[in-house]
């Protein structure tokens, strides 16, 4: 058979694609538990890495053991059992008409466009309570939304760590996010002050000899944008439309 | 022997894809501002161009020219997939940072270039090793760049801070712009300057001359 006949040109094409996808798929199939396990252990690093909880040398999964998964429902503040949060895809749930509600562009500062009902959080307990409580964070920031977590000391208003798992920021420039001196930054900074929220990201350097150093960060130099970005999703996510009414809530132990 | 050698260490210096070439650029401009992300590029890379060399000479005799491009880009394409697949199951920190860019070796002009005009005309193993030595060629220059872009950039090598930069209380002031991607075209450029530099061979000639000005007396 002529390698330019019409037939032989069908019979290849068809050889190669079934064999291609053969292997492809089987690849595919065989390494995805894997994969998923990865993709766990990455955001349990980050969750444990964000509360400042992660040990060099400790498996990330016994590290992980201390902390409950719990579910909030975002308009009542409470926790809810309505899903169980080891299944729950929250990424998934903030697109879906149904489990989510879409926000006002004066209540989006964050530009996240849809806020899923409920949210996880992850809660450290000790002997004498609670000892800190990880919230899950989003937001937009020059090219990208960035997923992160911050975390709460048993205050609930000292800032007790920050962290971006996932994010497409200028690298050397907003992508200084991931520099640890910068998250430390964060750590022992005041979020509320009585009852308002007074957490601020500020363009430049803090001052510490002013009034209020204990609540504003440094903004990343070169990273305005960023940084503007950075400060409004966490000012969302620890307003009254993020999770305020739950941490009301954890005060007085109506959670 | 020798030829086995010459087809594996040509393409490092004297037939390199990138310098000479001029192909695959768009990855040595994304991957290479650290070493340890350039090197697992670089790995990738070599193991798909090397093995879909080997398929597609191995069954070079069936394949009729009318969809040889088609055909070969199948190949690279689930041999790309695999890689991507086996980086996410056993490296997973590193393929989020390579991202979309394994990916985008299906379209990397080595490959494709290397099955075309090496790997439709010679034997199986030979088309191997000249996958082999056009990933070593791509290779040399990706981890040129990215050691320089790295110490530069960010003050570390391979990972490791040597530099103290500032934003970390340090003496040294990272340079940004070897972060940014225009910085591998510089310095690509001096590369393949310094290349020419030493092997003369590979200066183009000119495609026209320029003459001296004619004087205002000369024209009629």
């Amino acid at each position: 058979m002529a390698n330019e006949s019409v037939s032989k040109t069908f019979t290849v094409a068809l050889t190669l694609c079934i064999v291609c996808a053969v292997v492809v798929s089987s690849a595919a199939v065989f390494l995805r538990p894997a994969q998923e396990a990865n993709k766990l252990l990455d955001l349990k690093t980050n969750i444990l890495a964000s509360a400042g909880l992660l040990e060099e040398g400790v498996d990330v999964e016994t590290q992980f053991e201390k902390i409950s998964v719990k579910l909030v429902d975002m308009d009542t503040g409470r926790y809810t059992d309505a899903i169980d949060p080891a299944i729950y895809d929250q990424r998934k749930a903030s697109a879906d008409p149904a489990l989510s509600v879409a926000l006002s562009a004066d209540d989006d500062i964050a530009k996240i466009k849809r806020r899923a009902n409920y949210s996880k959080v992850y809660v450290v307990e000790n002997e004498l309570g609670l000892e800190k409580v990880i919230l899950p964070i989003k937001g937009y920031g020059l090219w990208s939304t960035l997923y992160g977590f911050i975390a709460l000391e048993s205050d609930l208003k000292t800032v007790a760590g920050i962290g971006f798992y996932e994010h497409t920021e200028t690298p050397g420039l907003g992508g200084e996010v991931d520099n640890p001196k910068w998250k430390s930054s964060w750590i022992g900074k005041q979020a509320y002050s009585g009852d308002s929220y007074v957490l601020k990201v500020i363009k430049g350097k803090v001052d510490p000899a002013r009034g209020g150093a204990e609540s504003k960060i440094d903004g990343l130099a070169g990273a305005t944008l960023t940084t503007k970005g950075v400060d409004n999703l966490v000012r969302y996510w620890l307003g009254n439309q993020g999770f305020k009414p739950f941490i009301e809530n954890l005060k007085t132990g109506e959670a | 022997m020798s030829k086995t050698k010459d087809i594996l260490l040509e393409p490092i210096a004297s037939n390199n894809p990138i310098a000479l070439q001029i192909l695959g650029i768009c990855s040595a401009l994304a991957v290479t501002t650290s070493m340890k992300v350039a090197f697992v590029m670089c790995l990738a890379l070599t193991i798909v161009s090397a093995f879909s060399n080997l398929f597609v000479s191995l069954i070079r005799h069936h394949i009729p020219n009318s969809i040889r491009i088609i055909v070969q880009m199948t190949i690279i394409a689930s041999m790309v997939i695999m890689v991507d697949q086996v980086l996410k199951a056993v490296a997973y920190d590193i393929s989020k940072q390579l991202s979309v860019f394994v990916g985008l070796i299906i379209t990397n002009c080595i490959v494709m270039g290397r099955c075309e005009a090496f790997a439709m005309k010679n034997p199986p193993l030979p088309s191997f090793y000249d996958g082999i030595g056009n990933g070593l060629g791509y290779s040399v220059i990706l981890m040129l760049l990215a050691f320089i872009r790295e110490l530069f950039g960010a003050g570390k090598i391979w990972g490791v801070q040597v530099l103290p930069v500032s934003t970390e209380g340090g003496w040294y002031i990272a340079n940004g712009m070897m972060l940014m991607p225009p910085s591998a075209f510089f310095l690509i450029g001096l590369f393949i300057w310094a290349l020419r530099v030493w092997k003369t061979e590979q200066v183009e000639k000119p495609d026209f001359k320029i003459t001296a000005n004619s004087r205002k007396s000369e024209v009629a």
